[in-house]
């Protein structure tokens, strides 16, 4: 019997959807060794979190409602607290949970195992598989210890679906540490966009370094991604150069996505970035180069001038869409 | 400020699609390729470099010590990091076997307690095993305030605090840490104007990435010192937290590349495979 804890990652007082993939790992892991799972929904806005991750089948759902913007200082506590109930703590690896859970696995002295692509339960025990070396090794890993904090690959997990019935919701009291007045929140600047998110889009179209501007991410690459309704994505290089926000970097160390159909627009297809988008289901890349590398993943390669290329396919997209 | 980077030495980033599994599936091997330091531990060496210079002088503002931990050729990865302008290095002799995420934050909270830096400085994940982990375990084991994947660094109150700017997936958070501190850093630490120290003029304009080591530095480097210990000497619990039970590579992605030359067989091929 393994009992399994999910940190939620709360956002916009509501509940951060990608919560959804941890809470997937944690029903396989409490389906498959006869445990039960629960959450805790921590951070501004917990009980409108709360009330939305009881949707999901688990057992209870808890609320710590901590006020200001994020710093895992704050949070760590409580949950590592809450963690002596369970053997598996869990979140999506998202920046929130790579920056948290470690210090959460430290407190309690747990192993922490990182992006995990996969969990096969045998007799009761856990082993998971987790993309090593850019994706270029798949690691089977267990925990020696009693308990492991764990995270999820968000592009490698379903969403769980809401299981027709309503957990209950406590609150669950806030515990602190004095590091936590060792530094503050200052400010969260984010951009926001209509798009969806790119860990979430069923399509992404990403633009490299051969785009040449920020002017053309925008004249050129954004029709095509809103014809598409997809997410932009961008290179390493891209970013590097300025033309995107980093937030838009898909990689090894950027977002790692893996949609529908993936659009990869004068990228040659570095192995830190092909390590964040090889999972895609369809890949289509437009180059002039067809001997770039990231005709090694692709299942289409347009060789052609992305400024000529992309302007057409833009327009032919748009009419299959309107037909 | 007194900085600790710990630099941990990664089979070559670039070539990492040419590892492989031993025929037993137990181990990972990396013949054939160069042991390069990690990326993001360089980028740390570099951001600790010009938070401790006033750029354009000789001046230094505060010691640099790099650390790394291996087998003791890990020695020639604390050498590069001493060239590029470190000022002394810690050699932790011990296997790659031995080592996790929770046994590397143990060894360097046991360095950190015997060195008493004002700030840890390391890259926010190594490129081998992916972990993303070491430098938030060791802050919380030492109960220190962190700032982890820094873009942008700026010291405050002559060092007493810190401004980071964190590369978050939703943009940037900002936050004002107190020193001692463990801060991890990303990539773009290393952009021409990503580390303030208050000294080096607000306008100056770094050269993008981390600088190559001299001849004159690496020539200085020789004459540097490197403390050698192994980790028994630490007097840490050496346990490892985590097992790999098996290592395979990825499957191959299904079918060939098709290659077109316009548009129209590009619209044709994605319709018949219905996938726009």
């Amino acid at each position: 019997m393994t009992d399994v804890l999910v940190v939620a990652e709360l956002m916009d007082g509501g509940l951060r959807k990608n919560t959804l993939t941890a809470v997937t790992l944690a029903k396989q892991i409490a389906e498959g060794t006869g445990g039960a799972f629960d959450i805790v929904a921590i951070g501004e806005g917990s009980q409108a979190a709360a009330a939305e991750a009881a949707k999901y089948g688990a057992r209870k759902v808890l609320a710590a409602e901590v006020e200001g913007g994020y710093v895992a200082e704050r949070y760590a506590p409580t949950v590592a607290n809450l963690a002596a109930d369970y053997e598996v703590i869990t979140a999506c690896a998202s920046t929130y949970g790579k920056d948290l859970m470690p210090r959460v696995a430290a407190r309690i002295e747990a192993a922490t195992i990182s992006d995990i692509s996969g969990a096969n339960i045998d007799g009761g025990a856990v082993t998971y598989v987790r993309p090593m070396y850019a994706g270029n090794v798949f690691g089977h890993v267990k925990a020696t210890t009693d308990k492991a904090v764990v995270t999820v690959r968000q592009s490698e997990w379903d969403a769980a679906a809401e299981s027709g019935s309503a957990s209950p919701v406590e609150d669950t009291p806030v515990e602190s540490d004095d590091v936590a007045d060792k530094l503050e929140f200052v400010s969260l600047e984010s951009q926001k966009s209509e798009r969806p998110d790119l860990a979430e889009a069923e399509t992404v179209v990403s633009g490299g370094r051969a785009l040449k501007s920020g002017e053309n991410f925008e004249n050129v690459l954004e029709p095509l991604v809103d014809a598409l309704g997809a997410a932009m994505g961008a290179s390493r290089a891209a970013v590097d150069a300025g033309y995107v926000p980093g937030d838009l970097q898909v990689g090894q160390t950027g977002k790692v996505v893996a949609p529908k159909l993936y659009f990869a627009v004068g990228i040659s297809g570095a192995i830190q970035h092909l390590a964040g988008m090889k999972g895609s289901k369809t890949i289509v890349a437009i180059n002039k180069d067809k001997e770039a590398p990231i005709a090694q993943v692709s299942d289409y390669f347009l060789v052609a001038d992305l400024f000529e290329a992309v302007p057409e396919l833009t327009n032919k997209v748009k009419t299959i869409k309107a037909g | 400020m007194k900085i600790l980077v710990p630099v941990k030495r990664v089979c070559d980033p670039d070539n990492a699609n040419k590892v492989k599994i031993s025929d037993s599936g137990d181990d990972v091997t990396s013949e054939g390729l160069e042991w390069k330091p990690n990326p993001f531990d360089e980028y740390a060496v570099e951001a600790a470099l010009r938070l401790n210079e006033k750029a354009g002088t000789t001046e230094k503002l505060g010691e640099t010590v790099v650390l790394s931990m291996g087998p003791s050729d890990v020695q020639q990865t604390v050498r590069q990091a001493l060239a590029m302008g470190a000022d002394r290095g810690i050699l932790i002799e011990t296997e790659d076997s031995e080592l996790d995420s929770a046994v590397v934050a143990r060894a360097l909270k046991a360095v950190v307690e015997e060195e008493e830096p004002d700030l840890v400085l390391l890259g926010k994940q190594a490129v081998d095993g992916d972990s993303n982990a070491a430098g938030q375990m060791l802050a919380e084991m030492l109960g220190w305030p962190m700032a982890t994947f820094a873009m942008t660094l700026a010291t405050d109150d002559g060092g007493e605090s810190l401004t980071v700017g964190r590369e978050v997936d939703t943009g940037v958070l900002t936050l004002k840490v107190q020193t001692p501190a463990v801060v991890t850093v990303d990539l773009r630490i290393v952009a021409p104007q990503g580390v303030k120290n208050g000294e080096t003029p607000d306008d100056h304009a770094y050269n993008e990435g981390a600088r190559y080591a001299s001849l004159k530095g690496i020539m200085q480097a020789k004459k540097k010192k490197i403390d050698s210990k192994s980790l028994d000497d630490l007097g840490i619990e050496t346990g490892l937290t985590t097992e790999y039970v098996k290592f395979e590579l990825p499957p191959a992605r299904t079918g060939s590349c098709e290659f077109v030359e316009t548009v129209d067989e590009l619209v044709e091929k994605l319709n018949a495979a219905k996938v726009l």
